[in-house]
């Protein structure tokens, strides 16, 4: 193989594995402004009240849980929409959650799974930024996903039934 | 209950985890088939490129003049014992610190040409490739004897069982437990160094360990121990020492 077929090859390789990925510089990373956390309760193992009152866009939601660059869910979960190529396997798939799972359930596990569950490795996507071990300096004082675009994940996570 | 319930209820303790750790295996054995192919063709393998740079570097004297590498251990480093090259990391006890492969060189450098080269530098990174590249199919054989070098590597292994960043995981959780599972397409291997400085094809270029292990914490959205920090090393020869036995693959191909 030359040098033109290695570039091609590793072009195409790296298209199935944007996940995680981070941009190291602060103005490179595109990140809106630091939002105040909203702080949340729970109850009986859910968060039955919407972060910060927001409503959610299922539409919106999917392209998050899909984003490399966001919330990447499928980093670790099969999610099966058929256009997603490489999926994660760490995760128990999702197909069908919404119908299995109440939403305040689902909100719990995808805001902070830790808080019940200290062993989880489900990231916690709106873990007060203040347990945060290490964060990149870019990531520093920041949750995961912003309340709005937890609640757009959730809204889609209810759509698959 | 089997293990895969376990896990998928979320309860799966540390302890159990650990128990799933299979037998020690090389990153060679959890890439694709056609990058194996590369990797083992002399005339694919883009790590090759690392090798013969290096080897050029190698009889270059620096901007400053000097010696060269080759005046003291041969035209084409046969001088270098290949045997000694898989120790590194080493421990140096009279000065109470580590010395990764790449440090080493630097320590050369200076010495006789008075030039060093950033640490992670690709010129450095091509010198390193050689260097190790002379030691391929040896066996890593980091010294873990002793009372000073077993506490660094207790030091090393807490760092590895640390979670990091806004992903909040451990070295352990992905390369120990997670190892053989995908994420995102990609299989996890066990993290395991005898493939380094290895040529990757994601980014495109060369990585030592050194970087690898600064790119995971990336990926972790955690802030990467600076290259040269106390922690990098600790991490490097636990690691290192690790994968005692496997034999050296350098230049590796690996995503
Ligand atoms: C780094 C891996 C990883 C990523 C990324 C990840 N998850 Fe998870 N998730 C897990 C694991 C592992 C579990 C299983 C239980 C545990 O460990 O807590 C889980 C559990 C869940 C559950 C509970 C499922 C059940 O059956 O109880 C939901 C809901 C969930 N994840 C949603 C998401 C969403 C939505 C995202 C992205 C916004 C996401 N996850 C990203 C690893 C991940
Ligand atoms: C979220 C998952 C994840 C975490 C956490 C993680 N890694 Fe990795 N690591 C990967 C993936 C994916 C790769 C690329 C595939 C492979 O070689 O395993 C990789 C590759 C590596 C390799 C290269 C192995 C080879 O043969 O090429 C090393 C070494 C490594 N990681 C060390 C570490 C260290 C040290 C830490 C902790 C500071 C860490 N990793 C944390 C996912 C992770």
């Amino acid at each position: 193989m030359h040098q033109a077929q290695i570039a091609i090859f590793a072009a195409l390789l790296s298209l199935e594995f944007t996940g995680l990925a981070t941009a190291a510089d602060p103005a490179a990373s595109g990140l809106p402004p630091i939002e105040p956390y909203c702080h949340w309760e729970q109850t009986d193992l859910m968060i039955v009240e919407p972060l910060c009152g927001l409503k959610g866009d299922a539409k919106r939601g999917r392209a998050i849980a899909t984003d490399g660059n966001r919330g990447n869910c499928v980093a670790c979960h099969n999610m099966p929409f058929g256009d997603v190529e490489g999926y994660g396997t760490i995760g128990p798939s999702l197909a069908g959650i919404g119908g299995r799972y109440p939403e305040g359930y689902i909100r719990l596990r995808v805001v902070d799974t830790k808080s019940f569950n200290p062993a989880s490795i489900m990231p916690g996507y709106y873990r007060d930024p203040g347990k945060i071990h290490r964060p990149a300096k870019i990531f520093k004082g920041r949750t995961f996903l912003t309340a709005q675009e937890v609640e757009d994940v959730i809204g889609f996570l209810m759509t698959m039934k | 209950m089997s293990i895969k319930a376990l896990m998928i209820s979320g309860l799966l303790s540390a302890s159990l985890a650990q128990a799933v750790m299979a037998e020690q295996l090389s990153g060679y054995a959890f890439i694709k088939d056609d990058t194996r192919a590369m990797q083992d063709d002399d005339f694919a393998n883009p790590g090759l490129i690392a090798v013969a740079t290096g080897a050029e570097l190698f009889k270059t004297a620096s901007r400053s003049g000097g010696k060269t590498c080759a005046d003291c251990h041969g035209e084409a480093g046969e001088k270098l014992v290949p045997q000694r090259i898989a120790t590194y990391p080493v421990y140096d006890s009279d000065n109470k610190r580590i010395i990764s492969l790449q440090s080493r060189i630097t320590a050369c450098r200076t010495r006789v040409a008075d030039d060093t080269l950033p640490v992670n530098h690709p010129d450095l990174i091509a010198l390193e490739t050689f260097v190790r590249n002379r030691a391929r199919d040896v066996p890593v054989n980091v010294n873990t004897e002793g009372t000073e070098i077993k506490a660094l590597l207790k030091r090393g292994e807490e760092l590895y069982n640390t979670r990091y960043g806004l992903i909040d995981m451990s070295c352990h959780i992905c390369h120990t437990v997670y190892a053989g599972q995908y994420v995102r397409g990609q299989k996890i291997s066990q993290g395991q160094t005898n493939g380094f400085p290895a040529y990757r094809l994601g980014p495109g270029e060369m990585a030592n360990l050194n970087l690898r292990i600064t790119q995971c914490m990336d990926l972790m959205r955690a802030e990467p121990f600076p290259s040269d920090s106390e922690e990098m090393k600790l991490l490097e020869y636990y690691l290192s020492a690790r994968s005692n036995g496997l034999p050296i693959e350098t230049p590796a191909v690996r995503y």
